[in-house]
């Protein structure tokens, strides 16, 4: 909130070209130069490719995009495809799974750790060192550890419970569980991290307000302090779902899609069809349906965010 | 019940036992309390769940294939062997290529270290625009760029190559750390510009009125004084551009694999007979890097998920 005073910090930079008068676009033009490749991303590949994506997605393209419009056909196609079915119906699994529990948990760590506890450094060096992990390591150590004929399920069935069944990543009905096992490993450390900075934003006084009224911890975590916060769980929030989206590493590590197309999601469909299937159109229509959901998830938030503030 | 109660009440029973057992001294009260054993006993459990992972990798690298067969992934090797790791290294088969891990190694190197330079170079001068010179519709751009990073990279990987394959760059290096550079624009110049719009003014004020220019200022004044900030955009920026999968896997080819492409690829092989202990020890080596920069950066790394993630 401090670094808004920006429009001051101009005025010294304005004055001096209004009693130089020069040209227009050349006032501050070192500024502009050097923000060409600023201008370029956000012109010609975040606008520029986001429409291009979407305009071709409406064309028969095959092995080369070509301007062949079809309609609506690549969605209608889409939707009637069983693997594009599969695939969002896991990414509104795992998704929810995701925000659910790495909501909970990391608040949980976060609450935990803030008890003015001893190790917190080391606790929290080892609960947030596997968000420093790849998805594609991550994935593949958790290949690793639901192996049925080594992993978990070998050794509990070695200690005697012979019965025991634990191959998530082999059992298409619940695949998608697995990965999000993986998944949470992963990334619970960072709203841990987030959240923890939430807490120490509290001020302490409400600490002691709370204690001096007799109010029990939980109830003040539940009723003040998460109230308090919210901004901090929006941001997470927006953070979670943001990477919910674009899972893909995890999968294409842990099972690549399998058993069967059990775990496909939206993003490698994507990839399969624009890089293996040579079918343009269909890559294009699913990604501009991505697209979508992600507009349908931020537009609210930032409209709660900016619109609020103006 | 309250949590206060239990550790009054818990802190004059464990006060009056511990008065003899208990030898140092800064904190006399509830050392062994219900709350203390509920809370530190919910802490340990989370940190082995959180470490297993690492435990099995490392342990399971070192055994050899047999002892894998017949063992438990828990139980520490029998005998310790460094085979898998040299294999791994030197001459695990991607394909037709035998030359082990080393080569993604090598190609993860080539384009980390000009993709991590290039990217902050151009985001910091973007930051730097962005707080104190700024000129219309700067500010349209930076939204742009900002509401950027949340489109999903699928809607722009095609766009891209297209680009690429205009400039002659598709499949190489360079193409790729053009393609880290783009992405990593959005959040790198967040961070910048919140940086430098939090120093003070007068700063800037003052090098004005001596004369300095766009670029004096920015090489003279703002770096020196903003090293902690670069400190933690390379830190954010070597862990995400190594880690990266699906930029690497579309813009380059298999000789130019980044380590993660090519550790998918060993691992994931359909080929061959499933070697284990080579396999973790291969997802080891390729984790080692970021994890040693965590390591290494402690706080640092925090602060820059912390400022990287809350700010945005």
């Amino acid at each position: 909130m401090q670094g808004r005073e920006c429009t001051a910090l101009t005025q010294p930079a304005d004055e001096m070209s209004k009693s130089e008068r020069p040209n227009l676009l050349f006032r501050n033009l070192n500024a502009k130069v050097a923000s060409i490749p600023m201008i370029l991303t956000a012109m010609v590949v975040f606008v520029g490719g986001t429409v291009w994506t979407v305009l071709y997605s409406f064309t028969n393209s095959k092995l080369l995009p070509r301007l062949n419009f079809v309609g609506l056909d690549q969605y209608y196609r889409l939707w009637a495809t069983p693997r594009w079915l599969i695939s969002i119906e896991n990414l509104l699994i795992y998704g929810a799974i995701s925000l659910v529990f790495s909501l909970v948990i990391g608040f949980l760590l976060a609450a935990l750790l803030d008890q003015k506890i001893r190790f917190e450094d080391t606790l929290r060096t080892i609960f947030l060192y596997p968000f420093a992990l790849s998805f594609i390591v991550t994935g593949l150590v958790w290949q690793w550890l639901l192996n049925p004929d080594f992993g978990i399920q070998h050794v509990v069935r070695d200690l005697g419970w012979t019965s025991f069944s634990f191959d998530p990543l082999y059992n298409s009905s619940i695949v998608i569980y697995g990965i999000s096992i993986a998944a949470l490993w992963q990334g619970t450390g960072l709203i841990m991290c987030l959240m923890l900075a939430g807490l120490r934003g509290i001020d302490e006084d409400i600490w002691k307000a709370a204690r001096v009224d007799g109010i029990p911890m939980w109830k003040t975590y539940l009723f003040i302090v998460i109230p308090m916060m919210r901004p901090v769980f929006i941001t997470t929030l927006v953070i979670i779902a943001a990477g919910i989206v674009k899972v893909y590493d995890l999968v294409v590590a842990q099972t690549s899609g399998g058993p069967g197309i059990a775990s496909e999601v939206p993003a490698k469909y994507v990839y399969d069809y624009m890089f293996f299937a040579q079918n343009l159109g269909q890559g294009f229509a699913a990604s501009t349906m991505m697209l979508l959901s992600v507009v349908i998830v931020i537009v609210p938030w930032a409209y709660l965010e900016f619109g609020r503030r103006k | 019940m309250s949590m206060a109660d239990i550790t009054a009440q818990a802190s004059t029973a464990a006060g009056a036992r511990q008065g003899i057992t208990d030898p140092y001294g800064p904190k006399p009260r509830r050392v062994i309390s219900r709350r203390n054993v509920f809370l530190y006993g919910t802490l340990f459990v989370m940190a082995v769940y959180y470490l297993l992972p690492l435990y099995v990798m490392v342990v399971t690298s070192l055994k050899g294939m047999p002892e894998i067969r017949l063992g438990n992934i828990f139980s520490p090797p029998l005998e310790i062997t460094f085979e898998p790791w040299v294999k791994a290294w030197s001459t695990a088969c991607t394909g037709l290529n035998c030359d082990g891990l080393s080569r993604g190694f090598w190609n993860s190197v080539r384009i980390t270290v000009p993709s991590v330079l290039l990217s902050i170079a151009i985001a910091s001068v973007n930051g730097y625009a962005l707080a104190n010179w700024r000129f219309k519709g700067a500010d349209t751009f930076f939204i742009i760029l900002i509401v950027g990073a949340f489109i999903p990279y699928q809607v722009m990987i095609y766009p891209i190559v297209i680009i690429l394959r205009e400039i002659g760059l598709y499949g190489s290096l360079s193409g790729l750390v053009i393609v880290h550079s783009i992405f990593g624009m959005p959040i790198l110049t967040l961070l910048f510009r919140n940086y430098f719009s939090s120093m003070p003014e007068e700063l800037f004020r003052a090098a004005r009125v001596d004369g300095a220019g766009f670029w004096g200022i920015f090489l003279r004044i703002m770096l020196p004084m903003s090293l902690p900030i670069f400190v933690v955009a390379i830190i954010l920026q070597v862990t995400g551009i190594w880690n990266d999968f699906l930029f690497g896997v579309v813009y380059t080819r298999p000789d130019t694999y980044p380590m993660t492409v090519q550790l998918n690829n060993i691992v994931n092989s359909v080929q061959g007979v499933k070697e284990y202990n080579v396999n973790m020890a291969a997802t080891i080596l390729t984790g080692l890097v970021p994890l040693i920069v965590y390591f290494i950066s402690g706080k640092l790394f925090v602060r820059g998920i912390a400022a990287g993630a809350v700010k945005g």
